[in-house]
């Protein structure tokens, strides 16, 4: 009988998958829902910075921190860029290591990663304590701190993911062959970091 | 022979059912969970809708005040739409969809049970305001700066409640596109796919790319409301105008993720009763994308009262979302154009969906239109479109997906002369509630309101208004006695009782966990009909199946 005939049954459930899926050589699925996912938080960061320009674009007078407050720190956040921006590389490192099977340096990349991420957090956590302006003050401080702390949230979250790795990977987990939660947190990691140059951008260089 | 043998009891075990049901991640259950999720907050608005047209059925206030009458429109309109129709259509989808597809499951099983599990959630933060000083009441559309500066808990409660639902979608819109584009069965190609695969891929598109910015702008207006933002505002700086910018740019691709699968609910239906395949099937696919396009140019054209907004363009976006409708429209009547039509009562509901939703359709191109759309804003014009449009459209499709499907899901057909008597009470008391709303509107009658003057000249359409309503009421109560006697002691479906087109026929009913024991050759968008008639390339004999389902009693027994 030819191959359009198939069954499935519980016990055979990933062969049952493997046959529907026969013939698609695309991504993995568990990736496609990660491309999917952040096709969505795309969007969400698209409505925080449509408040944003809105607010720019409808504030009368000078657009910035309030009166008497610190102008921002752009020096701080010029660096935070840069560490976050290297933690993209070392991501890639790291993925590209899974993929050789080589699972003692992507053990060293992603802890390497999480400590950049995790640092970048903290240099946030700094620059809100030195700002003297709140959410509350006015139009920039609620688009400024609704922008860069969605964004923070977004990096704490991918730094969970990235701790989720490091302990799998340390019960050797992973291999060559199979390491779809690795490619999935990475594109999550490089998304995260694409959206705080978009934000470094708009904040601090589109004055 | 590449198959194996089945050993169904190889690795069932027993356990209650309610734990069964609470950790469920079959796509069937939690499809079935969606729709009685889906019917009790039916239930719940629609008692809300009863209290509204009680209140208006006669000037002067009866027994509604004006803070409560306010708490019953919002409610109503929030749960009807986020927490029935559009989750019974996902229930559907989910039931139906990985069936279509000859698929074992959805792509991501345990995240499906999320998004279901974060509804009922949802739905009741929504709801609790009640209990705590009084539920949201600034209408669904939630406009600022009223949201921001509403008294109480009931608001927030409603921000959150919205959010989570708004999350529930788009995970469940991330897992069917996965299982769409992944978890295809051999042979189903996407121009195979039923129609109302199609209208559930688009909409999950739209799912995906639209509420999240609703998620942004309830966050914003939660900052607002409880850490002193100022997006929203404009006594401290904000605009107002942003928050329905943000609203509607989620809010017009909803009305489409409303619609579109009832759509395709009635595009399975009316070839099936009308014994033809579906006209047009590639047409159908492309209007139906763009109608998906095309949603994201229009959410302008319920802002054209506020003055900042690019008239000519969005009125004509919107107009131009007429072509692709109209195309369907005329799908769907060469489909039933010299059919053998059959008015089984899924029938009944699809034929009044075409009717209903062709005058919900008209009166959306008239509003799209500025100069009507200024003398009719927020009147009851509106009201009367959008019921056409959400009851007369959509719900009329819940109803004949509900109709047409009952005997997959459980294994036994709905009662034909309940169903019928159903759809009759229905049919005449929507036309009765909504279709003088029309008049109120041109009348100038504006929404929103819990009282009006005597003198005014609306009592009696207000009272006919009120009759309808209660006939829809009460023709709930033969759809109720009918899906509990039929489950109780109904007639043996069989595993095809319409002799339909697509592979949910060809297992048994209800389908085992695992779906299938095996498929059909899918050479075309209607495979089981080409395998029971024996016409086209089919290579097996059409009573290949049958011998195997009766072969197999537990399945027979629908025990699965």
């Amino acid at each position: 009988m030819t191959t359009r005939q198939m069954q499935a049954h519980p016990a055979g459930e990933h062969e049952a998958a493997a046959a529907i899926q026969h013939g698609d050589s695309g991504m993995p699925t568990a990736l496609l829902g990660m491309l999917l996912f952040i096709a969505s938080e795309v969007m969400f960061f698209g409505g925080l910075f449509a408040t944003y320009f809105n607010a720019r674009a409808t504030t009368p007078g000078a657009w910035g921190p309030p009166e008497g407050a610190h102008e921002l720190d752009i020096a701080l956040a010029g660096a935070l860029t840069a560490i976050l921006i290297a933690s993209s590389f070392t991501m890639q490192f790291g993925v590209w290591a899974v993929r050789r099977g080589d699972t003692g340096k992507l053990k060293m990349w992603t802890g390497i990663t999480l400590a950049l991420g995790v640092l970048f957090l903290m240099g946030q956590i700094y620059d809100y304590s030195q700002l003297g302006f709140g959410i509350a003050d006015g139009v920039f401080g609620t688009t400024f701190y609704t922008l860069t702390g969605f964004h923070g949230a977004h990096v704490f979250g991918g730094a969970v993911g990235l701790t989720i790795i490091l302990a799998r990977a340390v019960r050797g987990q992973f291999s060559a062959r199979n390491h779809v939660a690795v490619e999935a947190v990475s594109m999550y990691w490089h998304f995260v970091d694409v959206v705080w140059v978009a934000v470094f951008s708009t904040i601090y260089l589109l004055r | 022979m590449a198959t194996t043998t089945l050993e169904p009891r190889a690795s069932t075990y027993r356990r209650s059912w309610v734990l069964e049901w609470l950790t469920t991640v079959d796509h069937k259950k939690i499809g079935i969970l969606y729709i009685v999720n889906s019917f009790l907050f039916f239930f719940a608005a629609g008692i809300l809708a009863l209290l509204i047209r009680s209140e208006l059925a006669i000037p002067g206030i009866q027994f509604l005040d004006q803070a409560t009458y306010n708490q019953a429109f919002t409610m109503h309109g929030t749960i009807m739409l986020f927490l029935f129709i559009i989750p019974a259509l996902s229930g559907f989808g989910n039931y139906i969809v990985p069936l279509q597809l000859g698929a074992p499951d959805m792509a991501f099983p345990r995240i499906n049970a999320l998004s279901f599990w974060l509804l009922p959630l949802g739905g009741l933060l929504i709801f609790s305001g009640y209990l705590f000083g009084g539920a949201a009441a600034e209408g669904w559309t939630g406009y600022a700066p009223l949201t921001n500066r509403a008294e109480g808990v009931g608001t927030d409660l409603w921000i959150v409640g919205l959010t989570l639902v708004g999350t529930a979608s788009i995970l469940g819109a991330v897992n069917f596109i996965a299982t769409i584009f992944k978890m295809r069965a051999p042979g189903m190609t996407l121009f195979r796919m039923p129609i109302f695969v199609w209208t559930v891929l688009v909409t999950a598109v739209l799912i995906l790319l639209a509420t999240p910015v609703l998620t942004a702008g309830l966050i914003a207006l939660f900052i607002d409301r409880n850490y002193g933002g100022s997006f929203f505002d404009p006594s401290v700086g904000g605009n107002p105008v942003l928050w329905q910018h943000i609203f509607w740019f989620f809010g017009h691709p909803e009305v489409y993720i409303v619609i579109l699968p009832a759509m395709g609910v009635v595009s399975e239906i009316l070839p099936v009763f009308s014994r033809k395949p579906l006209f047009g099937y590639r047409a159908f696919v492309f209007a139906t994308i763009a109608i998906g396009l095309l949603s994201f140019s229009v959410w302008a054209h319920h802002m054209f009262t506020t003055g900042s907004v690019l008239l000519p363009f969005f009125s004509f976006m919107t107009a131009l979302i007429a072509i692709p409708t109209g195309i369907k429209m005329f799908n769907w009547l060469a489909t039933l154009w010299r059919g053998k039509l059959i008015l089984a009562t899924p029938m009944l509901f699809a034929l009044g969906f075409l009717s209903m939703f062709l005058i919900g359709g008209i009166s959306g191109v008239m509003l799209a239109s500025p100069p009507i759309d200024f003398h009719v804003q927020d009147t009851y014009f509106v009201v009367a479109h959008l019921h056409y449009v959400f009851f007369g459209g959509s719900v009329f499709g819940v109803f004949a997906a509900m109709y047409y499907w009952f005997p997959k899901m459980t294994g036994r057909k709905l009662n034909e002369p309940l169903g019928k008597i159903h759809f009759w009470i229905h049919f005449i008391g929507f036309n009765l509630a909504f279709f003088p709303m029309h008049q109120l509107g041109l009348d100038g009658m504006p929404r929103r309101i819990s009282d009006y003057s005597a003198d005014a000249g609306w009592t009696l359409l207000n009272m006919v208004s009120t009759v309808g309503a209660f006939m829809i009421a009460v023709s709930i109560i033969p759809f109720l006695i009918n899906v509990v006697a039929t489950f109780i002691n109904g007639e043996p479906a069989g595993d095809d009782p319409w002799e339909g087109n697509t592979l949910e026929w060809a297992t048994s009913s209800p389908p085992p966990a695992y779906n299938f024991d095996r498929l059909p050759p899918i050479h075309s968008e209607r495979p089981l009909f080409y395998l029971t008639h024996g016409h086209g390339h089919s290579a097996e004999r059409p009573d290949d199946l049958e011998r195997d389902a009766e072969d197999d009693p537990e399945r027979r027994d629908g025990l699965a």
